[in-house]
């Protein structure tokens, strides 16, 4: 989709074959050791994202969904198995800065302006000056936020704060973008629309993106495949391939191959066998 | 079970630690007993000069203990009309908000012309001011964090003002009033021995240090000095008692 | 707008309270018995003679008149100002030293956690014992201890005693201000692959304002006081201390003189505290959580 506002960065990646995949796991567990004994979060989870892919991973909570992503993003370490971004460990690729990552929560530091804020990944990493003004106003405009680059983040809404979250993942043109409930406190207005940009700007940029969320809707809008997960251990049960092509738009939502999309998803969480339908699911129970 | 070992012993093992260390550093560099006596020395002048410490930190502990409670009582019936009359509220803001800014142990040698020099009054009315400041803040603080929800329950039942304060305001406050005592209770002590530096009777924790350290008695006056802390723990533990007792009384 | 009716009321009212206070102790003077009231031999209610309670305006015409008989004599206000301005000199000293070793060893703290365990105890027992107490004997050390080419002078004395008491403060504030950002945040900087150092610098310094600047608050008025009772335990000229004492000690005669420098240490102390609420509002962009929560 084109709008007059796209800007495509210079050195955006665009979606290859051959090569490493952005994300590969294999045979992870994780273990938590807690007060009350040992909770196994994940078991035994295999996962291959190519680059340029978006894929959600959904399930209910305690499912390990967001356990998986802190794991690719190494803010924490697997019992066992490993996990592998663009062909290196998970620790080389976040020194290595071959992501970008997004929480629930804005996470915005309250004493930076929306630029400063931005701009902070660059800054820490040591970019120049004006390298880092172009860089932040090109973001600025990608999320539709240049008027309130001087504005501090407790002056924004829930949902543009949640904007520039994502205008500072993208300040370093990652090829993997990780994102965990990023539209997880918004309204569901808010949610529908944010949703409809992040379709364009990682269309934009060709960034593979591994999303948690836990609305079927959600996953089904936004991905090429949907990784079903379900509790107590968490593992992988489900893949939904979805594949409504790329001209995602506000019409999508009221299509019947979303439906399909939705229902495949739905029954797949619930351990149904998927009728057949446009998506096709697998069950790798 | 190791982390609570490791939480429990790492403390100890700094105070064993700083305990001996002084005790080496103080005998081996030979160092001189005004910058330091060795504790072993501190601990043979409390063991010889017992009675005569047990008498000035009954002294010092009744100035902190009357000073303490009146200030205390003050402080809450004073916040509790502020918290219903604005006007007073906003009279008595800049006194107090002054107060806690200002050394009010100064006021101990005008106390002293106010009362008569021979007096225990002066040094009380000194404790009694520097505990007010907290507990009133503390305690207004509290009876202004009634929840929205309380509030709009309260008043679905038609609830008498009366009502609303004994059910809600009042159980609601009490945590932060100890909160203020706990720090007015460590107050207490300390103004009722830096009170005594500045003059008026001489039978007190404060002016023993004082005197002793004047007559290069110098483990005497660390003798002392260990008593004021006793005593400040004594003051600290018991409102820290206090505390739990109230707040059990009114989770059960 | 009712803007402007609104900030004066408070302003009023405050005033209305000061105004009360002297009212109060005029009141009192006026009708109160001459040797005050004393029930069961405790002096309850001070007395109201001249000597006990001077009239608030003699208290204010001292304070204008010389303070020796001396010819060519300082005024009164003006020999405390000057004095009050000493101890300030030597609170500040105090409060900077203070201040840097709260902090580095609130930062130790974070970043060794068996260094809070060991610690954090002592801490919170240190806040609840009179360590004032010591101000004697840190006294004692004056003109005697040698440090190097140092000779250890008695201001320097006062200077500790203000120092170790604004220290616990700020131990206290610090550590909790450095341990304060949120865990997104401090999941951001590790995706980030900042550095420790950098990770201070840009998200736990910044996050720590709004603990350290009450944790300041505190730390000043502790400074101060334990400026004033050093010196008033020194007997070191010069600070406002010494002279509350000297000024009371020729109380019998000259009574309404021995106020003058008790409003200087309560100028003092307001002095310094409207210093630290100036440096809040220039730090306002670090407080801006602090202003909407």
């Amino acid at each position: 989709m084109t709008q007059d506002r796209l800007t495509v960065p210079a050195t955006a990646t665009t979606p290859t074959s051959g090569g490493d995949p952005a994300v590969r796991v294999a045979g992870v567990d994780k273990v938590f050791t807690g007060r009350r004994g040992q909770v196994e979060a994940l078991h035994q989870v295999d996962l291959v994202v190519d680059p340029g892919e978006f894929v959600s991973l959904i399930g209910p909570s305690g499912c390990g969904k967001s356990t998986l992503l802190r794991l690719v993003a190494d803010l924490d370490s697997p019992t066992a198995g490993t996990i592998e971004v663009f062909g290196k460990s998970a620790r080389r690729a976040r020194l290595d800065q071959d992501y970008g990552i997004a929480f629930q929560s804005a996470g915005l530091l309250p004493w930076r302006s929306v630029a400063d804020n931005v701009e902070l990944p660059l800054r820490l990493h040591g970019a120049d000056g004006a390298t880092r003004r172009g860089r932040v106003a090109e973001l600025l405009e990608m999320v539709g936020l240049s008027e309130f680059a001087g504005s501090f983040p407790d002056q924004l809404s829930g949902g543009m704060q949640q904007r520039v979250a994502i205008a500072r993942s993208l300040a370093e043109n990652p090829r993997l973008l990780l994102m965990d409930e990023p539209f997880g406190a918004l309204d569901e207005m808010t949610r529908e629309r944010m949703q409809s940009e992040l379709v364009r700007i990682t269309s934009e940029t060709g960034a593979a993106v591994v999303f948690v969320t836990h609305s079927i809707p959600e996953a089904v809008f936004l991905s090429h495949r949907v990784v079903v997960m379900t509790p107590r251990p968490g593992r992988i049960t489900g893949e939904v391939d979805v594949r409504l092509g790329d001209q995602r738009d506000e019409d999508l939502r009221e299509d019947e191959r979303f439906f399909a999309a939705v229902t495949a998803v739905r029954e797949a969480l619930h351990g149904r066998p998927t009728p057949a339908s446009g998506a096709h699911g697998r069950d790798l129970r | 079970m190791r982390g609570t070992a490791v939480r429990v012993g790492a403390p100890l093992l700094l105070g064993v630690l700083a305990l001996a260390g002084w005790e080496v550093l103080v005998r081996g560099a030979a160092l001189p007993a005004y910058l330091l006596p060795p504790p072993t020395e501190i601990l043979g002048q409390i063991r010889a000069i017992w009675d005569g410490l047990v008498d000035a930190t009954r002294a010092t502990g009744t100035n902190a203990l009357v000073g303490l409670v009146v200030g205390a009582l003050l402080a809450v019936v004073t916040a509790a009309v502020a918290a219903r009359v604005t006007w007073l509220d906003q009279m008595v803001a800049p006194l107090v908000a002054a107060a806690a800014v200002v050394p009010i142990v100064a006021l101990a040698p005008v106390l002293s012309n106010m009362f008569g020099a021979t007096s225990e009054t002066p040094r009380r009315v000194i404790v009694a001011l520097v505990v007010f400041v907290p507990v009133f803040l503390n305690t207004l603080r509290g009876l202004r964090q009634v929840s929205p929800v309380h509030r709009d329950l309260m008043r679905s039942y038609a609830a008498t003002p009366w009502q609303v304060t004994r059910t809600v305001t009042l159980p609601g406050a009490v945590p932060f009033i100890f909160t203020g005592l706990n720090i007015a209770s460590s107050l207490a002590v300390i103004s009722a021995v830096v009170a005594e530096y500045f003059g008026g009777l001489q039978n007190g924790l404060g002016s023993r240090i004082a005197s002793a350290a004047a007559q290069s008695g110098y483990a005497r006056a660390w003798a002392y000095v260990a008593a004021s802390i006793a005593l400040g723990l004594l003051f600290y533990g018991f409102t820290l008692l206090l505390e739990r007792a109230a707040t059990r009384r009114h989770t059960g | 707008m009712a803007v402007g009716s609104v900030r004066w009321r408070p302003v009023a009212l405050g005033a209305a309270g000061v105004l009360g206070l002297v009212v109060l102790w005029e009141g009192y003077k006026a009708l109160g018995p001459a040797e005050g009231v004393t029930v069961a031999g405790q002096a309850v209610l001070p007395r109201t003679t001249d000597l006990g309670m001077p009239h608030v305006w003699d208290m204010i015409g001292r304070a204008l008149e010389p303070a020796t008989s001396i010819e060519g004599a300082a005024p009164v206000w003006l020999a405390v100002v000057q004095a009050a301005l000493v101890t300030l000199g030597t609170a500040t000293a105090g409060l900077l030293l203070g201040t840097v070793v709260g902090i580095l060893l609130a930062l130790l703290m974070q970043r060794f956690v068996v260094a809070e365990w060991a610690v954090q105890p002592w801490l919170i027992l240190s806040q609840t014992v009179p360590l004032i107490a010591l101000a004697p004997l840190v006294v004692s050390w004056g003109g005697r201890l040698q440090l190097g080419p140092v000779q250890w002078e008695t201001w320097m004395s006062v200077g500790v005693i203000a120092s170790y008491l604004a220290f616990f403060p700020m131990a206290v504030g610090a550590l909790r201000g450095l341990k304060s950002p949120e865990a997104a945040h401090t999941d951001l900087f590790r995706t980030y692959a900042t550095s420790w150092w950098t990770t201070l610098l840009r998200l736990r310094l910044p996050a720590a304002v709004p603990y350290l600047l009450p944790a300041l608050r505190l730390a000043t008025a502790a400074a101060i006081l334990g400026a004033v009772v050093a010196e008033v335990s020194t007997g070191h000229k010069g600070g406002i201390g010494r002279l509350i004492i000297e000024y009371a000690q020729s109380g019998s005669a000259d009574p309404a003189k021995a106020w003058a420098p008790i409003a200087g240490a309560v100028l003092l102390g307001l002095f310094a505290a409207g210093l630290v609420y100036l440096l809040g509002l220039a730090l306002g962009r670090y407080r801006r959580q602090e202003e909407t929560a």
